[in-house]
């Protein structure tokens, strides 16, 4: 548990400290609500109505942006073969490293969305449930997207690769994460159902991506 | 290792040996193909010929390739992902044949399914494409196939492509009953009326001729997907041999490098 702590902690401060890649996902993430409003033009009642679903595309987006470095950087500089051969398994590294994206990533992108939802003139009752749906529903974009990232490790373009890869896996989260807010603006008794299964999606990334990211591992340390 | 007799062998392992699987399916092949050609001729003309829809017109007969099309679209995927399987687990020597030849095929079928639909579509609800769950969620495997494809192009390392692409078959059966559900959660379609429990809601005259292009284009697909293999083995063949020209080539080169 003390070695998962550690290397929970070191992923964390790497994030923050190296390269900031959180800032670029946090700029992608504004940039890209900038443009839609610009493109969409600026009919407050639409974008009102359309701004979840917006918040949440871009959010999927933002945080596939740095997904793609999340095992890149430990393949280059060694350490990664030096975690396969240390004691912990490859899966709880695995899910160390999808944990600290979590924190490092979505995390600050979850905290930026409301205040991108001002740009967008969310209804006032859908920020609590924006929040809400969006804390719940990342560790699925975070654990999944990890597959991702384990699969493209070699390959060629991999950036592009992984969001081909990833986002069809996106949909139902996208899609419980948006039927939460939607339930709760619309009727206060839809939001649970999908709130559940938003969770429920989400525990069961957490238990069965690092079985899948581990075995993609395994196949590239040697 | 040194058992008088081998251990009986298991119906899979007996066609593990790829030159066995070319003998058996070149003499397979023709057959299968012959009863595909025959099969959709014969569904084609029974298709056409079959009660005009009330409501729809004559564009009810897109259903006779739009459903087979569909069926195949998910049978392919399956294929793969049951290949994977034998890939990953049993190591079996043609299951990566047999997933890297159902891809293209898979992603052709769906393709087509998403084209009929959409040219059905237009007359019936006005649009060649809404947001309908049904469609969405194959729009949504058409791309689970691109993912395998690319996936596999991008890798160098043939062996290791393999194995990771066999990883994401896996990984999206998991998410696929998902993304159905999740996509599902009101339809426009009708409820599945053939495959159910009790008698097919669909009249038999217009039954008959779907059974028998699904099992037409099925026989195609299988056709289709045993010359993809042989193609693949051969393929694979003329890189080994090749590699090996090359390896006895730079073996004659060595020894003057070393001078």
């Amino acid at each position: 548990m003390n070695a998962f702590r550690q290397l929970l902690k070191r992923d964390v401060m790497l994030t923050f400290r190296e390269g900031g890649a959180v800032g670029t996902a946090l700029g992608f993430y504004v940039m890209v609500i900038t443009l839609l409003p610009l493109g969409i033009g600026p009919d407050l009642n639409l974008l009102a109505r359309i701004a979840p679903g917006l918040l949440w595309v871009a959010l999927m987006l933002a945080a596939l942006l740095s997904l793609g470095r999340l095992f890149e950087t430990d393949l280059e500089d060694g350490s990664l073969d030096v975690l396969a051969t240390a004691g912990l398994p490859l899966e709880a590294v695995a899910a160390v490293k999808c944990l600290a994206h979590w924190l490092g990533t979505a995390v600050p992108l979850v905290i930026m969305a409301p205040v991108l939802g001002l740009l967008l003139n969310l209804p006032l009752d859908a920020y609590l449930p924006l929040v809400m749906s969006m804390l719940v529903g990342t560790p699925a974009v975070s654990f999944v997207g990890g597959i991702g990232a384990a699969l493209t490790l070699k390959a060629r373009r991999g950036g592009m690769l992984i969001a081909l890869l990833m986002l069809p896996l996106f949909v139902p989260t996208l899609i419980f994460g948006i039927e939460t807010v939607a339930g709760a603006v619309v009727d206060s008794g839809a939001f649970w159902p999908s709130f559940l299964i938003l969770s429920a999606i989400s525990l069961a990334s957490i238990v069965l991506a690092p079985l899948a990211i581990a075995a993609a591992l395994r196949l590239q340390v040697q | 290792m040194h058992q008088a007799s081998p251990p009986a062998q298991t119906f899979t392992q007996r066609f593990a040996n790829p030159t066995r699987f070319m003998a058996l399916s070149a003499k397979l092949l023709p057959w299968i193909a012959a009863a595909a050609v025959l099969l959709i001729a014969i569904g084609l003309v029974m298709g056409l010929q079959a009660p005009v829809d009330y409501q729809q017109g004559h564009t009810a007969k897109i259903m006779y390739v739009h459903v087979p099309a569909a069926w195949l679209s998910m049978a392919g995927y399956s294929l793969i992902a049951i290949s994977s399987f034998g890939l990953l687990v049993f190591r079996h020597p043609l299951a990566d044949v047999s997933a890297k030849a159902a891809a293209p095929i898979g992603a052709a079928f769906t393709l087509l399914c998403l084209v009929t639909g959409s040219l059905w579509g237009k007359p019936m609800w006005g649009a060649f494409w809404v947001w309908d769950p049904r469609l969405t969620s194959v729009l949504i495997l058409f791309f689970l196939y691109m993912g395998l494809i690319a996936l596999r192009s991008a890798i160098e390392d043939e062996a290791l492509a393999s194995k990771l692409t066999a990883i994401l078959a896996l990984v999206g059966i998991v998410i696929l009953p998902v993304i159905k559900f999740s996509v599902e959660w009101n339809s426009l379609h009708q409820p599945a009326s053939v495959m159910r429990l009790g008698a097919p809601k669909i009249h038999p005259s217009l039954l008959w001729p779907l059974l028998v292009m699904a099992l037409g284009l099925t026989m195609a697909f299988i056709a289709m997907h045993m010359k993809g293999m042989q193609n693949e083995i051969l393929r694979r063949r003329v890189k080994a041999l090749r590699a090996a020209e090359v390896q006895q080539a730079a073996g004659y080169a060595a020894p003057q490098a070393a001078v």
